[in-house]
């Protein structure tokens, strides 16, 4: 996902002269065609954070269109402060690639998991929040995000994550995209949660239980009108992310269906990571599976979920 | 410490920097009496830029970091018309655009929203690039205070300015030696400070920050080397002009500012 996101940026480099990408200290050879082809417009400014996302504006301001990449606890813990006054304040048009988003960095220990990035990125004005499931999902953002006005925060996953979105037309910010509709369970889900919710969805289907798949590729802004419509046909709804549940998506999720009233008769229930600094290393898929973000604990989840749904409300005459 | 005799024009900046104040009953009195000597020689004699087009795109951009000095940029930009000066009465007020830190989004010829520190030079460096990609001469000017360089921030991006030798950028910074609990010695001393700035890759200059005709001759000298981001280290008096709020850091931040204070800061200014 990562390789085909920087990819783009240098293609799309090459037709638009408004394009500039900034990096950290990345990798050896990241862009090397970029730096090659267009070394004007290529920056690789060091263990600098604050200053990359301050000259990232001010690159803005002049009118270019800033693509800035560093690892993503970087971006949202360290320059939070530069995030919020130097692009959102200002409103500019400068991309955030968050490399690791959630817990790709397993291995590394909690300095470099990004566990909390949607809930602190989403509080921003003016600032987009968006998680592709994969890397054509990817690709197809990344050339809706060259004319979106204002800054975005791209959560990049691990890459060679499986192709799970089906969707080759145009990516649309701020939409959500329904993988698969109708059922008793909506599963509401953003980034490589989706891959998690379909296979769940497909356990739930051979135990006889039909169950909707919601992607929301953009958390921010926040497409509560197709929210609204698929919650209202479902008894139970679980919202699934690689992310503490407090202010994610699974809290934009809660904050909409209690403000509408749509819980009085469905069940909700958050699934993600719990309010802890994760304490063990492993990998990625085996750090989800430990806090229940699988196909199987997802399953559970809305099967218990399903069985202790409301009565119905009786009046009394 | 500078000495220097203010002459008429830096007396009535600093009276309409004292009018505004009076209307809200605060501000940072000491940060822009500090600096109103650096705005003026800079709007009179150094940048170009025009005030009914203030996003012309030939001008030189001057970014205020040190946002709690916005009285001295009000004041000027007021000057020059980028505004009605009636604007100043509402300084802080719910129906006016200047705030207590400069808002660009809102007041004409302000670059950039400042206040929280060390953020102006980083968004220097980044103008300052964009200019050499467009090809463009302008230049970039960035106001710093000297408890602002306390801030990592700002040495990051002289460390980037240093390594692209942005002979277009100019860090000034407002060297009046006392921040917001006391002194910069006391607090987190910056000597040897015009080294620190060689050291990243700047062409250095020191000057009497109150000096006109020595401030002008310094901004005529740039860039003090072809190949390198310059920087004036300006030495100021905090409070310069009003002599019982020169150093005094009760006048770092006022607020409640009483009419006899006004009164006050108005026969000393006459006298100084």
């Amino acid at each position: 996902m990562r390789e085909n996101c920087l990819k783009t940026v240098y293609e799309l480099a090459k037709t638009d002269e408004r394009i500039v990408f900034v990096g950290s200290d990345l990798g050896v050879g990241v862009l090397a065609e970029f730096k090659r082809d267009m070394p004007d417009r290529f920056f690789m400014e060091g263990v600098a954070e604050q200053n990359l996302v301050g000259v990232a504006a001010g690159l803005a301001m002049e009118g270019h269109v800033v693509y800035l990449n560093t690892i993503a606890t970087f971006l949202s813990r360290r320059c939070y402060e530069q995030v919020a006054v130097d692009l959102c304040l200002h409103n500019v048009n400068v991309r955030l690639i968050a490399n690791g988003g959630g817990v790709v960095y397993a291995p590394l220990g909690p300095t470099h998991l990004a566990t909390e990035d949607i809930a602190i990125m989403r509080a921003l004005p003016n600032m987009a929040v968006v998680a592709p499931a994969d890397a054509k999902e990817m690709i197809r953002f990344m050339h809706a995000s060259v004319d979106h006005a204002g800054p975005i925060y791209i959560r990049v996953a691990k890459g060679h994550d499986p192709i799970v979105t089906t969707q080759t037309g145009p990516f649309v910010i701020g939409k959500a995209v329904p993988m698969r509709t109708g059922g008793e369970v909506l599963l509401v889900t953003t980034g490589v949660g989706l891959q998690v919710c379909l296979a769940a969805a497909d356990q739930l289907a051979a135990g006889g239980v039909k169950a909707a798949v919601l992607h929301f590729p953009t958390i921010k802004p926040f497409d509560t009108e197709a929210l609204h419509a698929h919650a209202e046909g479902a008894a139970a709804i679980v919202a699934v992310e690689e992310h503490t549940i407090i202010g994610g998506l699974g809290g934009a999720c809660a904050e909409y269906l209690a403000e509408t009233d749509l819980l009085a008769s469905r069940k909700f229930k958050r699934v993600g990571i719990p309010d802890v600094f994760p304490s063990v290393y492993g990998d990625q898929n085996g750090m989800m599976r430990k806090y229940g973000i699988s196909a199987e604990a997802v399953a559970a989840t809305a099967t218990t979920l399903l069985s202790a749904r409301p009565k119905p409300v009786r009046i009394a005459a | 410490m500078t000495t220097t005799r203010l002459d008429e024009r830096s007396k009535d900046l600093r009276r309409v920097i004292v009018r505004t104040l009076q209307k809200a009953r605060r501000g940072h009195v000491g940060a822009a009496f500090s600096l109103i000597e650096i705005f003026r020689v800079l709007y009179d004699d150094v940048l170009r830029f025009n005030p009914q087009d203030p996003k012309w795109k030939g001008r030189d951009r001057c970014i205020l970091s040190k946002g709690h000095g916005c009285l001295a940029l009000y004041a000027l930009l007021a000057d020059k018309g980028y505004f009605p000066p009636a604007e100043l009465d509402k300084f802080c007020a719910a129906d006016g655009i200047l705030g207590g830190h400069p808002d660009a989004g809102k007041v004409p010829g302000v670059e950039a929203s400042t206040g929280a520190l060390g953020h102006g030079l980083p968004i220097g460096v980044g103008i300052a690039l964009s200019q050499r990609i467009a090809k463009r001469d302008s230049r970039v000017f960035v106001v710093l205070g000297d408890g602002e360089c306390n801030e990592g921030s700002v040495w990051e991006a002289a460390m980037c300015a240093g390594k692209h030798g942005l002979s277009s950028l100019t860090a000034i910074v407002d060297y009046n030696k006392h921040q917001s609990y006391a002194s910069t010695k006391e607090v987190q001393d910056l000597e040897p400070f015009a080294d620190k700035w060689r050291s990243f890759g700047f062409a250095v200059r020191e000057v009497d920050g109150h000096d006109v005709a020595a401030l002008r001759a310094t901004f005529t000298a740039l860039p003090f080397a072809a190949d390198k981001p310059s920087a004036i280290i300006a030495h100021t008096v905090k409070g310069k002009g009003a002599h019982f709020a020169e150093n005094n850091m009760k006048w770092h931040h006022k607020n409640k500012v009483t009419d006899q204070e006004v009164e006050a800061l108005l026969a000393a200014i006459g006298e100084a």
